[in-house]
């Protein structure tokens, strides 16, 4: 039984009357510990997936279970210990307002987990973030140092799943890789599984075990890694954005 | 003769903490070829981009030993003469179309403006090349994209607007501050592709802005790698993999690739030396 189990997944929002089918009948599974991607162009409803795991988008028809157990609507706090998400922009996902202290406490404070105090401090340490950034407001801190405090308080909770989407487009390249080998260390490290969006194919690959490449809402195609390595892809799509990605630029 | 001159440029910030030096002592030289400047946040690329313009504000300030476009002295010259300048010789494309087009004008009402204030022409003239204008960019259906508001547009069409806005009046130069970074990557190889036709079909200039080495390393023909205000190299990108600086080399390296190793990424060791 795998961790994550998506059968046959749509989201349908009602924009002014009008259907707009963001995902349409996706199936995937990722088993615990495994890494597993899903790629595509902007529109092609790989962030919705993350959404609807975490109940930020509607369901209109398909299952997702974690675990065996199918999500329930609202997630709940048990929900929240097993599956914690990174969002894409570090600038807009941390509170203004909120010091690094409370962005980290908070999750503690509502699941009633006690010694806060060294475990915030046991967090910064986790994502390499030194300790005298423990009071100061996100604005302050460059995107990279803000994307490690997102990450760690996802962690808080010691979830087993982590939803990464496009965890480092905002980044500068070796600000990208220092947080791509940040979530690599964690994985190993606590055995987490990953569902992870990313426009960049490379960034995939050197993340992710398997994945799916999505066009339109629907899933286009499934490779493992070691399928797109030897550029072993069926469809037309796929193979163009295998040849579109700029790692393959170079070389052609 | 080259294009453009520029020799020891300088963007400086008076700050209330002192003054702050964006770009410190940048020279370049170009011809009607493909010119890339990369660099990371801060590095300095966009405002070595937007001085060739003068479009520093103040508090910030330019100075150069020399800055010449086509023989002019780019230093000297007045506001009025700038002006004149500005979009009919050197054109500039800004990142995201979402925020560089106005979102309450029609796309045709934008791109005819300057055909009839800065060239006076008729309605149906201007009208006439705004549309052909959008046909070399490959937009199918220059109408129904003349009619439309900016929001109606997908970022790549959008981008594709903002190139063809710049390209009415054929300017000699143009100055692309990461004009694909919005875009989705099979976009972003199509309007590169569009971008390359227009500079051979036109013998333009062009100086490309990007974040992204390897991309600018596939697209230019030579490659400016700023790092802390300054040019750290200068090379052929036909030579970029025998990068010799330190920084260019961790950049190239610190990029994951498809069917690498998955060890640790190297990261890049900043050496306070090379900002010096």
């Amino acid at each position: 039984m795998s961790l994550i189990e998506i059968q046959n997944l749509s989201v349908t929002f009602d924009a002014k009357g009008r259907a707009v089918h963001a995902v349409r009948d996706v199936s995937l599974s990722v088993p615990a510990r495994e890494s597993f991607g899903l790629v595509g162009e902007s529109g092609s409803g790989k962030s919705t997936i993350l959404r609807a795991i975490c109940g930020l988008a509607p369901i209109s028809a398909g299952s997702i279970r974690i675990a065996g157990e199918a999500v329930r609507d609202p997630r709940g706090k048990a929900f929240a210990r097993r599956v914690q998400m990174v969002f894409q922009d570090p600038y807009a996902s941390l509170h203004p307002r909120h010091t690094i202290d409370r962005t980290l406490s908070e999750p503690l404070a509502i699941h009633g987990i006690g010694k806060a105090d060294a475990r915030v401090v046991q967090a910064l340490d986790d994502v390499s973030l030194d300790r005298s950034f423990r009071f100061r407001y996100p604005h302050q801190l460059s995107g990279g140092q803000r994307q490690r405090v997102a990450i760690a308080r996802a962690l808080m909770l010691e979830p087993e799943i982590l939803l990464l989407d496009e965890p480092t487009s905002a980044l500068d390249a070796s600000v990208q890789a220092e947080t791509l080998n940040l979530l690599a260390r964690l994985r190993d490290e606590r055995g987490l599984t990953f569902l992870m969006v990313s426009h960049d194919l490379a960034v995939i690959d050197h993340m992710c075990d398997r994945l799916l490449v999505m066009q339109h809402g629907q899933a286009v195609e499934e490779l493992t890694r070691d399928d797109l390595a030897a550029a072993r892809m069926q469809t037309d799509y796929a193979r163009a954005l295998f040849d579109a990605s700029a790692d393959r630029m170079l070389e052609g | 003769m080259s294009l453009l001159e520029v020799e020891n440029l300088r963007v400086t910030f008076d700050t209330e903490a002192g003054a702050v030096e964006a770009v410190r002592g940048v020279s370049f030289s170009l011809g009607r070829e493909r010119l890339g400047i990369v660099g990371e946040s801060g590095s300095g690329k966009t405002m070595t981009g937007r001085s060739v313009l003068r479009l520093i504000r103040p508090p910030g300030r330019i100075a150069a030993d020399r800055m010449t476009f086509d023989g002019q002295d780019l230093l000297r010259a007045s506001e009025r003469q700038m002006r004149a300048l500005r979009g009919k010789r050197i054109a500039m494309v800004m990142q995201d179309p979402k925020y560089s087009l106005n979102p309450v004008m029609k796309v045709g009402a934008q791109l005819t403006e300057g055909l009839r204030r800065r060239d006076r022409l008729g309605a149906n003239e201007a009208r006439r090349r705004a549309i052909t204008a959008l046909e070399a960019v490959q937009i199918r259906d220059p109408e129904r994209v003349m009619h439309a508001y900016p929001h109606e547009l997908s970022g790549g069409m959008g981008q594709r607007v903002m190139i063809a806005m710049m390209l009415i009046p054929g300017p000699d130069l143009l100055i692309a501050d990461e004009p694909t970074s919005a875009l989705d990557v099979t976009v972003q190889a199509e309007v590169l592709s569009i971008l390359d036709a227009l500079v051979k079909d036109r013998g333009m200039g062009l100086i490309f802005i990007s974040h992204d080495l390897r991309l600018v390393g596939r697209f230019c023909d030579r490659i400016l790698v700023m790092y802390a205000g300054r040019v750290v190299e200068e090379l052929e990108a036909a030579n970029l993999m025998q990068a010799e600086h330190p920084y260019t080399r961790g950049l190239l390296n610190c990029l994951p690739r498809i069917g690498g190793t998955r060890g640790a990424l190297p990261s890049l060791d900043r050496n306070a030396d090379w900002a010096v």
